[in-house]
């Protein structure tokens, strides 16, 4: 297919479509509010349901019930939005069934602004909802990987029965850049009938299936923890995914830095390049599982003196860097929140400060 | 190479799309390009900028300070960003409505009577067509005969207005050409 010019707001409405979602529930919030705009056209033309919530609390539920049922569905919002659903999510990774969160962040906390930032690090990463869970989190660095990201999201969310999380920022998605889609994904969820509560009459067996989060018995409760440990562990095995950029070098500093801030990164690389200084990124495009061996790799090279995380934040992924590099390197870190998006000279005058 | 271009003027004049317009030609052309709006609380009547980045290979910062070239379709917009603009770029300055210029001698001024030469041609909504036109023919950023077809295409669902824009295009290459 050829390549179209796209907001991602716009372009993750069409990914989700293009991975079969016939489903998207949403309540509308600044940067992000493109998404339900263009799903609630385009859903029915594909024969999908496009509801919008009276809260994002109810949208949490209508995701839980939906993908209970065995349907593909997602939602989009922005954080203060997400902190709403929070509750829902903890409920459907306890109930491990499938389901595709998409944050474009804005500032915070509060209601905060609406301008980009990456503030919510901890909450997609660290929890947000109650209990032993983690999302699976995605992090694009522009439209088409956003586009990827999003497709992918539905895939895992059915290999690990759980919710997955795209981590965007309004620049991402507000932002036109040209795209291309992949192919569509297959529809149907393969296991479903192991577990959704999608009606004795379209299923095989006559295994009656009971979707739930509340396991009185200690002894259940626990082994649902333990199932959910044991999906977490196999992510860390089989889903880290970044990028290393510069890294072929003698690098004396290296920076850790994810999605839209980690492009302003790359041209303060190239920049300080030209001026004979080599600076090494790594970017994470997963931020659960963080990739802590190759954070940990690239930090020990010899020729590699110091490591600074840089985030739209006031230093959250910092302390998955530190916990990376387990003290072999002093970590350092800068960030800016308020929705200004640190330039390439700024990036530069805090590398220099490092030398 | 990399070129920014900063469109800027009242919300309502179609900055935004002039810019998608121009992000689009060069896409087609075969660059890469990211276009940037400015979506802060804005209000009916207050400033609306957007920025498009062109570049031959993968876009870094989406986020530009210094643009390489200006279009000011008002006269808040030229006060607010003339300073930015690279030494040597284009800064457009849409005369119809801005009696100042930009006060600079290392940039290249482009006098475009956009409103005027709009209305002149059927209708004032045209305006920004006339910009992005003669702003395209003076700084031959893409090819006009493909900008052209871009301006034709998006306005494929309303047949009515296509021949007014093509008008208007011819228009603003006419006023650059003879800048």
């Amino acid at each position: 297919m050829a390549k179209v010019l796209m907001k991602g707001n716009e372009a993750i409405g069409e990914a989700a479509i293009r991975a079969g979602c016939k489903n998207y529930f949403a309540y509308p919030i600044t940067p992000q509010s493109e998404v339900a705009e263009y799903l609630a056209k385009r859903l029915p033309e594909v024969g999908g349901v496009f509801l919008q919530g009276e809260s994002e609390v109810a949208v949490g539920y209508m995701i839980f019930g939906a993908a209970g049922a065995g349907e593909r569905v997602m939602t989009t919002s922005s954080s203060p939005g997400i902190s709403l659903m929070s509750e829902a999510i903890s409920y459907i990774a306890g109930a491990q069934v499938p389901a595709v969160f998409v944050n474009i962040m804005r500032g915070g906390p509060g209601l905060g602004g609406i301008l980009p930032s990456q503030g919510d690090y901890f909450q997609a990463t660290k929890g947000g909802g109650h209990g032993d869970y983690h999302l699976l989190v995605l992090a694009p660095d522009g439209v088409q990987e956003a586009v990827e990201m999003t497709m992918n999201a539905f895939t895992l969310a059915e290999k690990y029965r759980g919710p997955v999380m795209i981590m965007g920022d309004g620049l991402i998605g507000q932002m036109m850049e040209p795209v291309e889609f992949p192919d569509t994904l297959k529809t149907e969820p393969s296991n479903k009938d192991d577990w959704a509560t999608s009606g004795m009459d379209h299923r095989k067996s006559d295994k009656r299936n009971l979707v739930k989060s509340l396991f009185l018995d200690p002894t259940e409760l626990n082994n649902n923890n333990l199932a959910l440990k044991a999906k977490y562990d196999q992510m860390k095995r089989e889903e880290v995914l970044y990028e290393g950029y510069n890294t072929d070098t003698d690098y004396t500093v290296l920076i850790v830095s994810y999605g839209t801030m980690s492009r302003v990164c790359k041209t303060a690389i190239d920049m300080m390049k030209e001026q004979g200084i080599e600076v090494g990124l790594l970017r994470p495009k997963t931020l659960f599982p963080f990739p802590e061996k190759p954070v940990f790799d690239a930090a020990t090279k010899e020729s590699c003196k110091h490591v600074i995380s840089i985030e739209m934040s006031m230093g959250q992924m910092v302390e998955d860097v530190e916990r990376s590099v387990k003290g072999r390197r002093e970590v350092d870190f800068y960030g800016e929140c308020g929705g200004d998006i640190p330039t390439p000279e700024k990036i530069i005058q805090v590398i220099k400060a490092l030398l | 190479m990399q070129t920014e271009i900063k469109f800027a003027g009242f919300g309502g004049q179609g900055i935004l799309l002039s810019a998608k317009l121009l992000a689009y030609a060069a896409m087609k052309q075969g660059f890469f390009v990211a276009w940037v709006p400015s979506y802060g609380p804005e209000m009916r009547g207050g400033t609306a900028y957007c920025t498009v980045v062109i570049g031959d290979k993968r876009i870094g910062s989406p986020i530009i300070k210094n643009p390489s070239h200006l279009v000011a379709m008002n006269r808040p917009s030229l006060e607010k960003f003339a300073n930015d603009v690279k030494p040597g770029g284009v800064i457009l300055i849409n005369s119809s409505l801005i009696p100042t210029r930009s006060g600079r001698e290392d940039i290249i001024e482009l006098i475009v009577p956009a409103n005027d030469s709009a209305i002149a041609v059927g209708s004032v909504k045209a305006a920004n067509i006339i910009a992005l036109s003669a702003f395209a023919a003076k700084t031959k950023i893409v090819d006009l005969e493909l900008l052209k077809d871009c301006v034709k295409a998006e306005f494929a669902a309303k047949a009515k207005i296509i021949p007014l824009n093509m008008k208007a295009f011819d228009e603003g290459v006419n006023i650059a050409n003879k800048s």
